[in-house]
């Protein structure tokens, strides 16, 4: 059936056209320099992804700037229903980020707080304008190596396969599931494989998997299989939250062993490219 | 109110440990997201008539009061009855009224969810009046005695071999594990009953302002039988199913069929415009339409929860969720399960009876990625939890508002909000957490019940940027 028989010449609520259309994806060209968001769980749970993206950054020719009083997103607060805590904490980091360089950040999930989520926090507030000018600096760190810094990577590693998890937010909001495809398949050693229904929610979802920890357990055991019936040596993720879950979830689960070693898509990456050995700068 | 007891964590506690039932769930969902996909093989297309479909709905809503009478007024000059009702009771009211008049004993039904909304077969059945569904899975839903576990397909949670034997136990007929011949014996006892009714009880899918039209989407023949057979035809819909012209419909329809079972069409498209004229062989003498608000305009109110309303009831959202899935839709303890349900039920019944549905989703976006109207799902459940946090309830309009807004957690985010409002206070708690690594709990439930923890860092990631740029300074200098 021709969709165009149902297309009407004018909108019919012109209002609603935009908000309803996905907006075309642009990038800009490669920058002198670029903000790094570290993210929460990255600074405090895992550095070394953080301290690759920033080596692989300055390794495509950026310059990193890594503002010391960044935070934490405030997704946590506003997912969890505090709208005023996480806009408080949402605006300290709309501060700290003065000249008009890209934001990125190692996460794709907290990328989406503040790209798809910022202006909703700050509609209605003084801060709304200010939420949407800060919301279209942000990018995907994978991404932004993809995409904008065009990186060209060598690969130095063994043989390997691995299965990449592609995170809700990085897929959903900001539409980034590609990115790390892309990245891994400049690695010539490296063989992807897909896991079944790469699509499903891994079952992390923040206070979810603590709120509601029988329905998250049995989602992330079934991201686990999935997971594990690859093969793969390892799996990666670009999101700290799916890692955590997904890699807490197949350390507990005896029969998901090979799945033991997950780690960030960063951190493989850099290592595979010799650009860090033992967690330490080469 | 809610269908079963307990909360909602009891119930799907034990509905995630039923490992039937998540398999029914699992192949059925499967299936069905698989049928929407090849439906819908054109993305682009797809996404036009997604965009298109939500432009028919809002400009419905936008005109909703308009609208409404207008319907109202076409309906009447052809002879419909058109009652309003504010809640459930006044609905039952309405429609016992009208069988009392009729001298009614036996209502035939067709598929409805706002009957369902409003319990009817319980409350006509307290005065005497036996509603028998005639949509096969209502049928079985009810033989069983249990409600619609799935708003398109009601009895979802039931394979063949559970039904086979349910059909055997109430209705007598042979116990074959076979669909076709169930289906046909099925057929033969509804039959009987068609001809037998008084009264035809239908939903609406959409109600068309410009012409007075009620359109009724169905694949079983049981709605044209219902709605033309028994001499009393009632329908009833929610104040939102209006839309305003009549070729608003067919984006509408072809979304639906699409969205909710991967059919191009469905077998059937009913076109009600009221009662049988003078000189008309057949279709009921009277005709009634009850428009129930129940909560909508609640929602109404507000420009954000008004995209609730936009929805067509495909429940793809459903058919898409990792968590309905996973439990079911009997566990959400309401009339409408799943993604939808949890963003609908809490205007419905408060959220103080519902406070625990929006909080149960990992916010993955699934149900927005595939709703034909683009209804922002996810974000409706962070406004439904704002409304159960909110600090100032008389503010609000929410039924329920600030519900539950109490005990330590607004102090832990407040005390959260205090640590991550300045650099200076961060890392003073960040260089604690990480000098005080080794002190890290190995168990902390209930994440750790099936999870380990991840290891906290010796150095943050900001105490080694710091170290990294003194290092390049010095570098620098030197």
């Amino acid at each position: 059936m021709p969709v165009h028989h149902f297309i009407p010449e004018e909108p019919l609520v012109e209002s609603l056209t935009d908000a309803l259309s996905t907006p075309l994806k642009l990038y800009p060209t490669k920058p002198e320099k670029v903000y790094v968001f570290g993210t929460c769980l990255v600074d405090l749970f895992y550095p070394e992804a953080g301290m690759s993206g920033v080596v692989l950054l300055e390794h495509a020719g950026v310059e990193v700037l890594f503002p010391q009083d960044q935070t934490c997103c405030g997704q946590p607060a506003y997912t969890s229903g505090y709208k005023e805590e996480a806009r408080l904490v949402a605006l300290a980091q709309m501060s700290i980020f003065g000249e008009d360089y890209p934001i990125v950040v190692p996460s794709g999930s907290c990328g989406g707080m503040m790209k798809t989520h910022y202006p909703r926090l700050f509609e209605g507030t003084e801060h709304h304008q200010q939420a949407l000018d800060f919301s279209e600096r942000i990018y995907e760190l994978t991404d932004f190596l993809v995409h904008v810094c065009d990186l060209s990577l060598e690969d130095k590693g063994e043989r390997t396969k691995i299965a990449l998890h592609t995170s809700c937010s990085s897929r959903r909001e900001m539409k980034t599931t590609d990115s790390g495809k892309l990245l891994l398949g400049q690695l010539k050693n490296v063989a992807l494989v897909e896991p079944k229904k790469v699509t499903e929610c891994c079952g992390f979802g923040g206070a979810f998997s603590v709120r509601h920890s029988e329905i998250s357990s049995a989602m992330v055991k079934d991201k686990v299989m999935h997971l594990s019936n690859t093969k793969a040596d390892a799996f990666l993720s670009s999101d700290c939250g799916c890692l955590m879950n997904i890699k807490g979830a197949a350390e507990k689960d005896k029969s998901a062993l090979t799945l033991r070693r997950g780690e960030h898509l960063l951190s493989f990456v850099a290592r595979r490219a010799g650009l860090i050995a033992d967690g330490v700068e080469v | 109110m809610s269908t079963t007891t307990g909360s909602f964590q009891q119930r799907s506690d034990v509905a995630i440990q039923d490992k039937k039932l998540r398999a029914n769930f699992l192949s059925a969902m499967d299936g069905l997201m698989e049928k929407r996909d090849l439906a819908f093989d054109d993305k682009t297309q797809l996404e036009a008539l997604r965009i298109l479909g939500a432009q028919v709905r809002q400009n419905a809503l936008v005109k909703l009061p308009e609208l409404l009478v207008e319907l109202e007024t076409k309906l009447t000059q052809r002879g419909v009855q058109v009652h309003w009702a504010q809640t459930p009771d006044e609905a039952v009211d309405i429609i016992q009224s009208i069988t009392l008049k009729e001298k009614a004993q036996k209502i035939i039904k067709g598929k409805s969810m706002v009957s369902e909304e409003i319990h009817l077969n319980d409350k006509m059945e307290q005065v005497g009046v036996t509603c028998l569904e005639s949509d096969l899975g209502e049928y079985i839903v009810q033989l069983a005695k249990e409600t619609p576990s799935h708003i398109v397909m009601p009895a979802i949670h039931k394979n063949t071999a559970e039904i086979a034997d349910l059909l055997h136990e109430k209705t007598g007929i042979e116990r074959k594990e076979d669909a076709l011949y169930m289906t046909e014996q099925a057929r033969q006892q509804l039959r009987k009953n068609f001809m037998e009714a008084d009264i035809g009880l239908s939903g609406v899918n959409f109600a068309v302002a410009e012409t007075g039209t009620l359109c009724l989407v169905e694949n079983e023949g049981n709605g044209r039988l219902t709605t033309t057979v028994p001499k009393t035809h009632i329908a009833i819909m929610g104040i939102e199913k209006v839309v305003e012209k009549l070729e608003d419909t067919a984006p509408l329809l072809s979304l639906l069929t699409r969205s909710a079972t991967g059919q191009p069409i469905t077998t059937y498209f009913n076109m009600i415009s009221g009662p049988r004229k003078e000189n008309e062989l057949d279709g009921p003498e009277t005709v009634h339409l009850v428009l129930l608000d129940h909560g909508r305009t609640q929602m109404y109110q507000d420009d954000e929860l008004l995209d609730t309303l936009r929805c067509i009831r495909c429940a793809a959202c459903m058919n898409h969720c990792p968590v309905y899935t996973r439990i079911g839709g009997h566990a959400y303890g309401f009339t409408y399960p799943g993604p939808i349900g949890k963003i609908l039920m809490p205007h419905l019944e408060g959220l103080d009876d519902t406070q625990s549905l929006p909080t149960a989703s990992s916010l993955c976006g699934a149900c927005a990625e595939v709703c034909p109207v683009k209804i922002p799902i996810p974000d409706l459940l962070v406004r439904l939890r704002e409304e159960a946090n909110h600090p100032n309830p008389q503010d609000s309009y929410i039924k329920g508002a600030g519900i539950k807004r109490h005990g330590m957690e607004p102090v832990l985010w407040s005390m959260w909000r205090w640590w991550h409002q300045r650099g200076t206070r961060y890392h003073i708690m960040t260089s604690m957490l990480t000098k005080l690594h080794f002190l890290q709990p190995s168990k902390l439930a209930p994440w750790t019940n099936k999870r380990t923890l991840p290891k906290m860092a010796k150095k943050s990631f900001h105490q080694q940027m710091k170290a990294r740029t003194d290092r390049l300074k010095k570098g620098a200098l030197r």
